[in-house]
């Protein structure tokens, strides 16, 4: 395992608690910018909660509670002088059903910028929406068409518009929930291609229930099991070699 | 392997099937590098040509084993130990029909050399082919079970049969000194003491491919010594 000096995000001796249950049980991970990191494990195991903590979005769920700290640049993302809106923008996310606003594609990209007053002015503004749907592959099948609305697209291309939206406010982490589990696999190829070609600009962390996808598209491989972390490691050892016998049993399809 | 089955059954027959095929050659290459010994010691003719058909099926089951092995690739899409094991079958299916192609070789040779009797070292010939025989044996025993220890001793067998071929190339280029009539004969001799060698070679190539199909790391160098059968010449 090699872990860097200066992670990205780093979570220490997270805890997440829905009510009296605990969802996630003391996890310690960092995330390298310069990797896309794969979180794995049957579903229930707390992968997708523990990945929603590193934006805050469970601050929206009800009676849960988060312990432990997570550093973004060092900076805790849980002090109370955190802006959460700023940090969203900085954490963007991608879900696993697309859910573009019922706006044009336009609006879909442009709204972001606007509210963090990234462009200066409409030129500036058409700029950085060209350049997100050019990042996020989309530009060739949606430049003639950036005043229709945003859900006439195919899942995929909504997907893709959902992450040039991610994309347009500059952020240095992308988390991904099972981006592609609602398309085909043309679709998803599409989005794999799109995550090698944004590997190295952003951190990427995603949740897949894919194996296949998660050694394809990941350097760094987590394994979650009931809450913990059971093994933590190059994505080419957790496939071919893992070292804990639940990671094999997982990945080889025994688990259970 | 983990003791747990797969949650899909039909993963297990699969691989089941994979090692089935795997162990089937394995017993017809074997017993072919014995019955060729065999043909050779006693000028059987008709047993020679029956090994150099009966490498036919050894090359349908290898052709049997890439077919499933794809499959299993393509279907279940296999992953750690399940993926060594699998690419490793491979890879074995290949060595045995090599090691099949041997015992053939050796039945070739079987109507070439007549006088036996006459010529000593063909008395020797089978130890060194019970020996390179053993380690095709244990090392698919230690395929079937999983077992890296048992690979490595097979590895650390394969100096045996090396030392054997050296002291029979001494022994053979002697004897072809001193009986200049025989040369024609006993060079064919010494093919067959190469290929028993390689064999050995093989045995150790599948001891090895088992080692990291269990362990997912590959067996260290082997330190072969100054003695090596690359310089048979002393």
């Amino acid at each position: 395992m090699n872990i860097p000096n200066q992670p990205k995000i780093s979570a220490k001796r997270v805890s997440v608690y829905y009510g009296a249950k605990r969802a996630i049980d003391d996890v310690s991970l960092d995330f390298d910018e310069r990797y896309v990191t794969a979180l794995i494990g049957p579903s229930g195991c707390g992968k997708s909660t523990f990945l929603r903590t590193l934006n805050r979005m469970n601050d929206t769920v009800p009676n849960a509670r988060v312990e432990g700290d997570i550093t973004l640049d060092g900076e805790d993302i849980y002090d109370p002088s955190m802006d959460v809106v700023q940090l969203r923008a900085r954490v963007g996310m991608v879900f696993q059903k697309p859910n573009p606003f019922p706006k044009s594609i336009f609006e879909n990209v442009a709204y972001g910028p606007r509210i963090h007053g990234l462009a200066a002015n409409k030129t500036q503004m058409a700029e950085i929406v060209e350049q997100s749907l050019r990042r996020a592959g989309l530009w060739d099948e949606v430049k003639d068409r950036l005043s229709d609305s945003g859900t006439a697209l195919s899942g995929g291309q909504q997907q893709r518009l959902c992450i040039a939206r991610a994309i347009a406010v500059d952020p240095e982490v992308i988390l991904m929930d099972e981006p592609c589990s609602a398309l085909d696999p043309i679709a998803t190829a599409k989005i794999e291609e799109l995550i090698h070609e944004l590997n190295g600009r952003y951190a990427i962390v995603i949740v897949t229930h894919n194996m296949q996808q998660a050694a394809r598209v990941s350097q760094r491989t987590a394994f979650f099991h009931l809450g913990t972390v059971v093994e933590y490691g190059a994505t080419s050892d957790i496939f071919t070699n893992p070292r804990q016998e639940r990671t094999k049993d997982y990945i080889t399809g025994r688990y259970g | 392997m983990g003791s747990m089955e797969h949650t899909v059954k039909a993963f297990d027959a699969d691989i089941g099937q994979l090692r089935g095929l795997i162990a089937q050659m394995g017993g017809l290459a074997e017993q072919a590098i014995g019955a060729a010994m065999e043909a050779l010691r006693l000028h059987d003719l008709e047993g020679a040509r029956r090994i150099i058909d009966g490498d036919k099926r050894i090359d349908a089951l290898e052709m049997e084993v890439e077919q499933l092995a794809v499959r299993i690739i393509a279907l279940r899409a296999p992953l750690a130990d399940d993926l060594r094991e699998v690419v490793a079958a491979l890879k074995i299916a290949g060595v045995v029909e090599r090691i099949g192609d041997y015992a053939k070789n050796i039945a070739k040779r079987v109507p070439t050399i007549e006088s036996h009797g006459e010529i000593e070292p063909l008395s020797v010939l089978p130890a060194m082919s019970v020996l390179a025989v053993q380690m095709v044996h244990d090392a698919l025993d230690a395929f079937a079970a999983r077992d890296a220890a048992a690979a490595e001793e097979v590895c650390a067998r394969d100096r045996q049969v090396d030392d054997f071929y050296n002291s029979l190339f001494r022994v053979l280029v002697t004897h072809m000194m001193e009986n200049p009539k025989t040369i024609g004969q006993v060079a064919q001799l010494l093919f067959v003491a190469k290929n028993l060698e390689r064999v050995g070679d093989h045995a150790t190539n599948v001891a090895e491919m088992v080692y990291f199909s269990a362990t997912g790391t590959h067996m260290a160098e082997r330190d072969r010594g100054p003695n090596s059968y690359l310089t048979p010449t002393a």
